[in-house]
């Protein structure tokens, strides 16, 4: 395998940060607040390991998988429709930004099935630590893929008369950026959560 | 138009001041003058109680602590609704390029707030509070008794009034003129301010209750709504007095608003710690309100970054030093004093102590005061019929703005040492004292903040006095 002869073309000679410097700045500040969370969230599960190990025991780990896969899809489908407004394929961009909300509508629809059950089974934001937190974050989390879904939304909408294309793309590239943090966030809070017993 | 009418209006123009854009903005100036009275009152009454905490007979009974007190805080958010009120009549014309829907609605609303505010604080000095309460119908709905809302139902009634008259005119300005991010965020922001004072009318048997909605007002207002009109207040000066791009403005002004909804909403939470709500606020409200910190340091960062990119040499350069003050001031006020206390394990030693009150006071200073001040600073000039004041005057204002606001520090860091050692001594020590034994030892901080509040004074006086300065005018 020759390893000695990337293309030029394919190294960016423009490097910048894509998308509006602004939604960075949020983007930032969006994380400092979860990153803040998971930080107390571990500080009390490394006090009670065995309260949060009773927890998270009584969690199934399929819907949260699928729900990882739909968002994962859903990143991948908005860097194709990055991909597709930069050549100027202005169908298939927007197609790929409804795949993006299509994933992000299956997420929500799983997420609430999975919380429609833990408020059946009568469990509240006072029913102990462990379940504070999983209530907390995964509800504040939901929030985040609405506003990530309403940006996307807005950005399909806009895209109508052709205003993406080429370099002008910065739209598009900042609902890039936000879903992707949304589903970076996810990732950890998957892991956090669902998965490190 | 007949010959007499444009004669009248012809007349009407010259007397017009020449700087300001809308012959209507001038009824900013009554609200502004009225603000400043009213701070002065506030401070009168803020040394009486300052005094009364060395020397507790002082005035007694005629005034005695609680009635001072409730005056100090009372006329603080009246002046700076007043400055509000100025600064909407006066921004939101300019802003959306018409004049004001009805000048005259305005100062009928001026004086039936003015003449209500005064009634209450006669209401206040001159019955005792019972009395006032039930000579005002507090029996038919209950109200008062409650720290900022102690004003009798047919005051808060007022309030409403004043507030439903001052929206519908701006609201009916905006709606027929220019749209800008600036007008728009300053009128949310103002709706905000009705929309939670009628919580104040929400008064609960259960006392938690009534203190969870007694927070709506008063968190909401300070850490919520009041931030977007500080906002927008701030973005409106910055941009006269800079002459920076409006485009880059306002995307500050966006992002400071999302981080203070995002950060100040939950973060209502610091207040639901010890007050009988459940749990789990000891998590959100530490959390959220650990970042509140971040809209008021992007708020410093913002008025020094647009000062340092200006297109302009203002001549008001006295309006400049107050917009960068209100940025300092209020990240240490409300960002960095408010964060000393926030964390629930901390609040835990320190609720309710003098650190609150150092907070307090920065933070109603260095958000809330000086960016009406700044206001006040940057329109009145243009009021009076001149882009700016004279090098003199603005030199007795500068001169003012450092003595008022190195005053308010020595408050602060005074109130923060008898905070600290109320906490090490009342309740961290393993022979805790009383709560009077620990006044004892920090009767000495409580002087010298009577100090630093007659070097206060004094501040509040120059900057009067600065209006009075001729001086030679600058073109």
């Amino acid at each position: 395998m020759r390893t000695d002869s990337l293309p030029m073309e394919d190294i960016p000679h423009d490097r910048h940060v894509p998308g509006d410097l602004a939604m960075w700045c949020f983007i930032l500040a969006e994380l400092a607040v979860f990153g803040v969370f998971f930080l107390v969230y571990g500080y009390h599960r490394w006090r009670d390991p065995a309260l949060f190990s009773h927890g998270q025991q009584q969690l199934h780990l399929l819907l949260p998988t699928l729900n990882t896969l739909l968002l994962l899809a859903g990143s991948a489908a908005i860097v194709a429709a990055v991909r597709a407004f930069a050549l100027n394929r202005q169908r298939s961009g927007r197609r790929w930004l409804m795949s993006t909300m299509l994933a992000g509508g299956g997420f929500l629809v799983l997420k609430a099935i999975e919380l429609g059950g833990k408020f059946a089974a009568g469990i509240t934001l006072s029913s102990g630590d462990f379940w504070m937190f999983y209530l907390s974050l995964t509800v504040f989390h939901f929030l985040h893929v609405v506003l990530g879904m309403v940006i996307v939304a807005a950005v399909w909408w806009q895209a109508r008369d052709g205003r993406y294309a080429g370099a002008t793309i910065d739209g598009v590239e900042t609902a890039a950026a936000y879903w992707h943090m949304v589903d970076l966030v996810w990732i950890v809070l998957f892991a956090l959560i669902y998965v490190a017993r | 138009m007949s010959n007499a009418s444009a004669a009248t209006l012809a007349a009407e123009q010259a007397r017009a001041p020449a700087q300001i854009k809308y012959r209507s903005q001038a009824v900013a100036k009554p609200y502004f003058m009225a603000a400043i009275g009213l701070f002065i009152g506030q401070i009168l009454f803020g040394l009486i109680i300052g005094l009364q905490y060395v020397k507790g007979d002082f005035l007694f009974p005629a005034i005695s602590f609680s009635t001072a007190r409730m005056v100090h805080t009372n006329l603080l958010i009246v002046w700076l609704l007043f400055g509000f009120m100025g600064a909407g009549y006066f921004l939101i014309p300019e802003e959306c390029e018409r004049e004001l829907y009805s000048p005259k609605l305005a100062i009928i609303t001026f004086w039936v707030f003015l003449v209500a505010g005064a009634l209450t604080i006669v209401g206040y000095l001159g019955l005792p509070y019972n009395v006032l309460a039930h000579l005002t119908g507090n029996d038919l709905l209950p109200t008062m008794g409650r720290g900022y809302l102690e004003q009798p139902l047919i005051t808060k009634v007022g309030i409403v009034l004043v507030a439903l008259s001052f929206l519908f005119n701006l609201s009916m300005t905006l709606l027929s003129g220019r749209k800008t991010s600036i007008s728009i965020v300053m009128l949310l922001g103002l709706w905000g301010l009705a929309i939670f004072f009628l919580f104040s009318f929400v008064n609960p048997n259960n006392l938690v209750l009534d203190k969870y909605f007694w927070w709506w007002v008063v968190h909401l207002w300070v850490e919520g709504v009041w931030e977007l009109i500080m906002g927008a207040m701030l973005a409106f000066v910055l941009v006269k007095v800079t002459g920076v791009d409006r485009e880059i403005i306002e995307k500050w002004l966006y992002l400071i608003i999302a981080m203070t909804l995002i950060t100040g909403i939950i973060g209502t939470g610091h207040h639901y710690f010890w007050i009988g709500t459940p749990a789990y606020w000891q998590v959100w409200g530490s959390i959220f309100s650990a970042l509140e910190p971040v809209p008021f340091f992007m708020m410093t960062m913002f008025a020094f970054n647009m000062v340092k990119r200006r297109r302009r040499e203002h001549p008001n350069q006295a309006a400049t030093l107050w917009a960068l003050g209100t940025g300092v001031m209020s990240f240490l006020g409300a960002g960095v004093w408010g964060f000393l206390g926030t964390l629930s394990v901390v609040n835990y030693y320190t609720h309710g102590t003098q650190l609150t009150a150092s907070h307090g006071h920065m933070a109603f200073y260095g958000a809330y005061a000086m960016v009406v001040l700044t206001m006040i600073s940057y329109t009145m000039p243009l009021l009076r019929g001149r882009e700016a004041n004279s090098p003199q005057a603005q030199n007795v204002e500068k001169l003012a703005f450092w003595v008022m606001t190195l005053s308010i520090v020595g408050i602060t860091l005074c109130l923060t040492a008898a905070g600290a050692t109320q906490v090490w001594l009342q309740r961290m020590s393993s022979a805790p004292l009383s709560f009077m034994e620990t006044q004892e030892h920090i009767m000495p901080l409580y002087w010298a903040r009577l100090v630093c509040g007659l070097g206060f004074f004094s501040g509040l006086m120059l900057y009067l006095i600065s209006f009075f300065v001729t001086g030679k005018r600058q073109d």
